[in-house]
């Protein structure tokens, strides 16, 4: 069993209008050389399920979103995402604005294969008033309380980031919180997981392994990307990249900004990404953030 | 003069944010930007060590970690608390949170979405990120660094983000009693929503701060508080703690101009 393939067979897999969901947190380990790839790609009408970082801001501005599931998007460092503003107040997409754990939620009820699981989260603000799909249960018993029936998020593709992954799909996230990530390859029909490091084998202690959060069965395919979550962090191995983030960040608000970016960062491939970031030398000496 | 002289206002406020976490148990304190979190932090030092705090990042501290590069501080780990662990706290509502919405309106709702039409807005923002969760499962307190009626607004806020305390927006049936909305802290005042049907009171005025700006500076109709005071200034022994964990000073950038505590005539 080898899963190993390209960014551009993973990409490959894409079709029109699917739903897509991507692993990490804000500017925190996003599968960003498959978004890269994506970008490259002609698909087009995606539905996105994120919380939010630059891959949301980039997939609005190449005009691939038709609708955005989210709790929200930032670049943490730069509180708002410059072209996911832009798309937002163009009155571009179609949105379902969630609490982060309702969103959480709607991953949850579908990795277990359930229509929707009951929360407190949303009920008596916009979140449920703007999102008249997401309906209301009473409990069956004697309390009779009217709870938030948080829908199945049903993904056709998650893409996540690890820091180790195996060829048979075993997978290591080595960074102080592993996200939601186990959450996004349950909720979905096919998962895709980039990576820092492959091995042909994991073969670790039991420490090493318990770096491991969410099991290999789940994994449709694994793609080598060294520094693959750039310009976002890949906790333990690299920070995020605030120069570059801040460069992209400016681009919005530059004429024709978005096709220099991609011009610049996109299209010459990610050998020539890494070459115009600095090279290996500098992204993996890129500091984690202190608090 | 040189005692009045000898706090900042952020140092004021942080020492009012601190107020926000007594007498709260065992609770996760959370506060967000500088100075909700030297508030915790300040609450945890002095009259509330049984809170529990994060390093910021997923890791639990009992020594409140200070703020920026560590040099050779080394924060010593009490345990372990992951964003799935803290979405697990905030659903079992132990956890107070001290956060900055961009709007506030009379019945405690807040807005993180949106400014404007949702459809098209004037100006989008970070979306509603925890605030529906958080403000129906557990306490929240709110910290506003420039007090004007662009956050405290006259309506509703733009798009309701955390729920409050009106009473249309909750039907029968739903559980109200889970959450609370303790103090908000702001660059003139200190208020909270302790007057009839929780109307927002203003607790204590900042020095040389008047209720009649104020109310002018707010978008809907404030109290007094009965006993209505002064803000407390800090303790040298408070001073002395904001010092240690704020070693690079960026409580001086958290509000414009880094305004004295005692305003200046």
């Amino acid at each position: 069993m080898n899963k190993q393939m390209t960014a551009a067979d993973v990409v490959g897999q894409l079709r029109d209008g699917m739903t897509i969901g991507f692993g990490g947190w804000g500017p925190r380990r996003k599968p960003m050389a498959i978004v890269r790839e994506i970008l490259r790609s002609d698909v087009k009408d995606l539905t996105v399920v994120a919380y939010g970082g630059p891959e949301v801001g980039m997939l609005c501005a190449a005009g691939k979103v038709k609708k955005l599931i989210f709790g929200f998007a930032t670049l943490d460092a730069i509180p708002l995402e410059a072209y996911f503003r832009k798309a937002r107040e163009a009155g571009e997409l179609e949105l379902m604005e969630l609490d982060e754990g309702m969103l959480q939620w709607g991953l949850r009820a579908a990795g277990m294969r359930l229509p929707f699981l009951p929360t407190r989260c949303g009920l008596a603000t916009d979140v449920s008033r703007l999102n008249p799909e997401i309906k209301q249960v009473q409990s069956p018993y004697a309390d009779g309380e009217v709870l938030l029936a948080m829908p199945a998020l049903n993904l056709d593709i998650a893409f996540l980031h690890v820091n180790v992954a195996d060829r048979l799909g075993n997978t290591l996230v080595t960074g102080p919180d592993p996200y939601f990530d186990h959450l996004y390859a349950r909720a979905a029909k096919q998962c895709f997981v980039s990576c820092e490091r492959i091995e042909e084998r994991l073969n670790l202690d039991a420490a090493q392994a318990r770096f491991n959060t969410f099991e290999r069965y789940l994994v449709s395919g694994v793609v080598h990307a060294p520094f693959g979550a750039h310009p976002t962090s890949c906790p333990s191995d690299y920070g995020w990249d605030l120069s570059h983030l801040k460069r992209y960040s400016a681009s919005a608000a530059e004429e024709g900004g978005w096709d220099s970016y991609v011009a610049e960062f996109v299209t010459p491939g990610e050998s020539a990404y890494q070459a115009s970031n600095g090279g290996a030398d500098r992204l993996s000496a890129l500091p984690l953030p202190v608090f | 003069m040189t005692a009045t002289s000898e706090f900042t206002l952020a140092e004021l406020l942080i020492v009012a944010a601190c107020e926000a976490w007594r007498g709260n148990g065992e609770v996760i304190a959370s506060g967000l930007g500088v100075i909700p979190r030297l508030g915790a932090s300040l609450a945890k030092l002095t009259h509330s060590p049984e809170l529990l705090m994060t390093d910021s990042e997923a890791f639990l501290v009992e020594e409140p970690v200070p703020l920026g590069p560590r040099g050779d501080y080394v924060p010593r780990y009490s345990g372990y608390l992951s964003f799935e662990r803290v979405f697990e706290c905030v659903w079992g509502g132990r956890r107070h949170a001290m956060i900055g919405p961009t709007q506030i309106d009379r019945w405690g709702q807040t807005n993180l979405s949106c400014i404007g039409d949702y459809q098209k807005p004037k100006v989008a923002m970070l979306g509603v990120r925890g605030l529906p969760g958080n403000s129906i499962n557990h306490i929240n307190s709110f910290f506003v660094p420039s007090h004007n009626t662009r956050a405290f607004v006259a309506g509703e806020v733009d798009m309701v983000s955390g729920v409050g305390f009106k009473p249309e927006r909750w039907e029968e049936g739903m559980r109200r009693d889970l959450m609370d909305i303790r103090l908000i802290v702001t660059d003139l005042c200190v208020m909270d929503f302790g007057g009839p049907d929780r109307a927002v009171q203003v607790r204590s005025l900042h020095p040389g701060v008047s209720f009649e700006e104020v109310q002018e500076k707010t978008g809907f109709p404030l109290l007094k508080a009965a006993d209505l005071k002064q803000t407390v200034a800090p303790t040298p022994e408070q001073l002395a703690l904001i010092r240690r964990l704020d070693p690079h000073d960026y409580r001086a950038s958290a509000l414009k101009g880094n305004p004295p505590g005692i305003r200046q005539a």
